[in-house]
């Protein structure tokens, strides 16, 4: 029996536009627009300069914080404009852009060969911060603060989430079928930074030859075991993974280091073995390209800096106008104004919806009928919450009705015949109890 | 037109809107017309069964109760929504709550009642506290009490009883005991029979138990209503009535019992939210059900036992909580 949580529900998830189809090296764009802050944290600030000509794999922007990762260059070439662009989740943000010499030349010294089992967790910790490593589901939280747990909380296992619940989605997907030894090698290196001999691979059930082939990839290999999941979304929800998995929850307003887990995303650990063995940064990542609206859905290998209309054109380009356009999955993924957007690290998917994807409806007030709660992983009231906040009681919604335990997943959205915008109430309320806190 | 072309075009048109960017095909439309749809069957056989007047009662009440709205949203300035099928259900459900013999003025105004008042002063579907068409029954009983208590007898009693009006299985019941009431049907096998297909006098549409249930499993299949509801209403009065001696059997096939365990105790707007507050409700239902039939003055609970049940889900909502992520450890 494939386990399972409580909620949760099943979108038609139309993995079958790429699911099948390999993952495609995308060419060298002749301009890359790589902003300078491409995860959750401090922005970095760029060290190079307009006319600078730089090498691929070069840092082009530096960490000024803990919780920040630095900036690579993704091809070589000539810096050629510093200055605001469109960002896909920061609205704009200050880009280095880059024209390519169509060389892709490494920097120096890259890619060589280094065998992670002579390298000591610390040595490890500090190629991750400086090779740029990010959580590459989409949340882009820096991966060496995740790999540094404070002493306090000590980590007794490793969950790749690999469920991939989101729909349309398929990157995860080909990069198991494609680059399952680079998977467990990644895995590997995580387990042996946090000190851990308990790892587990969660695949949701509609990934069958995803689990043959992680099984087969982990055979002899001790403490790594591939789970099984029941395909609901949101099981690759952090939070209902360890749930799932471990038989423990996380504790309100807790992390998952708290019930002694480190979680992360399986193009993250393919990201780190490749830092840890080759030395190679962040500079690239799979991304799929799919949704009604897309001539030829693909599961393509772009460098960060692409934009959004490149990756496109790349797909056939669009066979109807698009509604809407959104990086990530269509759960929680970021609708964008524009396509001049750039692929950045957290890039896990490029929608182009069309008017039949789409259905959204005008807002009617709530008939009470309870499928959000039964839908609700976490057990909440999700009707009461964005009532509540049409009533700008946002501190009730949070001292009675626990609003800070969502995880906007969107599950109550999905299923809400009243079509109400619940997620978006909660992000306000969210904003605004914040809003009122810093004022006290 | 190059691809790239095709790609640039667009900028001005992508729209901008929080998480999820996809939604199930369910509607308020799509659930109300289904509930519409489920009463349709027992709708149907109570022309049959009572004739013109019937048809014309249900027409009077749907139209008195669309139009009501109608006037009201365009009088408040609120989005046309008479389509989405919940006053047209409002109609329908009140229809099947009163005797067929209704003079028209009656349900008329009923149906005006229950979408102006019931409905409307509250702020419209999604916001009244109480079930709108039982309201509007409540409002005809209170005004017209005897009309509302003369019951047209139906075509398989013709010839049974004497002259055109008879009292409701649940009225002999109350006035004349169970022995004349066994009497009235023949045998006890009889009576379950005629309650089973609908051979009585009763409210227009209360009457035909199975086709009720047939209507409400199909609401069940759809998960537009959950079993525990009716399951726990009738239940509960079967229980408790055989606990006082009486015929649980005949009191779950009579009265409003399965069309209200079915149709009203599961209206989502007027309920708790939760599964687990809904069976507190329907337990609660059940038995002030029994309660008002065994021990008061109306032979009849269910209208009432619904709507006083409607009084405490919001205290019930606040009390039966789902249990959060986290909860366990």
């Amino acid at each position: 029996m494939a386990k399972s949580f409580r909620g949760g529900v099943h979108p038609d998830d139309r993995k079958r536009y790429t699911a099948s189809k390999p993952i495609e090296i995308a060419p060298i764009p002749e301009k890359v627009i790589i902003p300078v802050r491409q995860h959750i944290g401090a922005p970095c600030s760029p060290i190079v300069k307009v006319g600078d000509l730089i090498k691929k794999g070069q840092v082009i922007a530096e960490a000024q914080a803990f919780v920040s990762s630095p900036i690579h260059a993704s091809t070589s070439g000539k810096v050629v404009e510093l200055a605001e662009y469109p960002h896909p989740v920061f609205g704009t943000c200050m880009s280095v852009v880059i024209e390519s010499d169509g060389q892709d030349e490494w920097v120096e010294g890259l890619p060589l060969q280094r065998d992670w089992k002579t390298l000591e967790a610390a040595e490890i910790k500090e190629i991750i911060r400086q090779t740029g490593m990010v959580g590459m589901g989409g949340a882009t939280f820096p991966t060496h603060v995740k790999m540094a747990p404070p002493a306090e909380k000590p980590i007794h296992t490793f969950i790749l989430n690999a469920a991939e619940c989101e729909p349309f989605l398929t990157a995860d997907h080909r990069v198991m079928l494609e680059q399952s030894e680079r998977i467990v090698t990644g895995v590997q290196i995580a387990m042996k930074v946090l000190g851990v001999s308990k790892g587990y691979i969660g695949i949701e059930e509609n990934k069958p030859d995803a689990i043959a082939v992680m099984n087969k990839a982990c055979t002899g290999i001790d403490g790594i075991e591939v789970v099984p999941l029941q395909t609901k979304y949101p099981q690759g929800a952090e939070k209902t993974l360890i749930g799932v998995i471990c038989g423990t929850d996380v504790p309100s307003g807790g992390l998952p280091m708290d019930v002694g887990v480190v979680v992360q995303n399986v193009g993250t650990v393919v990201a780190i073995a490749d830092a840890v063995e080759k030395g190679i940064p962040l500079i690239e990542r799979v991304t799929t390209v799919t949704g009604g609206a897309i001539a030829q859905p693909k599961n393509l290998l772009l460098r960060i800096g692409t934009t959004f209309a490149q990756a496109v054109t790349l797909c056939g380009g669009f066979t109807e106008v698009p509604v809407k356009v959104i990086m990530g999955g269509p759960m929680m993924g970021m609708a964008q104004r524009t396509l001049d957007v750039p692929i950045i690290k957290g890039t896990s998917g490029i929608l182009a919806l069309s008017e039949a994807d789409v259905n959204i409806g005008p807002e009617r007030p709530c008939i009470r009928c309870g499928r959000c709660v039964e839908a609700c992983p976490m057990g909440l009231v999700p009707s009461m919450l964005s009532i509540l906040a049409e009533r700008d009681a946002y501190s009730v919604a949070k001292e009675e009705y626990d609003l800070l335990d969502c995880v906007e997943c969107g599950s109550c959205v999905y299923v809400c015949p009243a079509k109400r915008n619940i997620v978006h109430y909660i992000k306000l309320s969210k904003a605004q109890n914040a809003a009122m806190a810093a004022k006290k | 037109m190059s691809i790239e072309a095709k790609t640039k075009i667009e900028i001005d048109h992508l729209m901008v809107s929080a998480s999820p960017h996809i939604r199930c095909d369910e509607s308020i439309s799509k659930i109300m017309w289904s509930v519409n749809a489920a009463l349709a069957p027992a709708a149907l056989f109570s022309i049959f069964n009572f004739g013109m007047p019937a048809f014309v009662n249900l027409v009077i009440c749907i139209v008195a109760a669309v139009v009501t709205e109608y006037l009201i949203l365009k009088w408040q300035n609120k989005p046309m929504v008479i389509g989405d099928g919940s006053a047209f259900l409002t109609g329908l459900l009140l229809a099947m709550n009163i005797p067929a013999t209704l003079p028209w003025y009656m349900p008329l105004v009923g149906a005006i009642f229950a979408i102006a008042v019931a409905k409307h002063t509250m702020g419209g579907l999604g916001f009244n506290i109480f079930n709108p068409a039982l309201i509007g029954r409540a409002f005809i009983l209170a005004s017209w009490p005897i009309a509302m208590t003369t019951w047209p007898i139906s075509r398989d009693m013709v010839g049974k009883v004497d002259g055109l009006t008879s009292a409701t299985p649940l009225g002999i019941l109350k006035l004349q005991g169970y022995e004349k009431l066994v009497a009235t049907f023949g045998d006890q096998a009889a009576m379950y029979k005629s309650l089973f297909l609908g051979e009585r006098a009763g409210s227009m549409g209360e009457t035909s138990a199975i086709l009720l249930l047939l209507g409400g499993i199909y609401l069940i299949y759809k998960g537009y209503i959950k079993w525990q509801v009716p399951v726990v209403m009738i239940g509960t009065v079967g229980a408790l009535t055989a606990a006082f001696g009486g015929d649980p059997l005949f009191h779950m096939m009579s009265g409003g019992l399965i069309l209200g365990a079915f149709y009203m105790a599961t209206d989502m707007v007027t309920i708790p939210i939760t599964t687990k507050g809904q069976i507190i409700f329907a337990v609660g239902a059940g038995a002030l059900t029994v309660l008002i039939r065994l021990q008061g003055g109306y032979p009849e609970g269910v209208c009432y036992a619904i709507l006083l049940m409607n009084c405490v889900t919001p205290l019930i909502d606040r009390l039966v909580r789902p249990v959060k992520y986290g909860a366990r450890r």
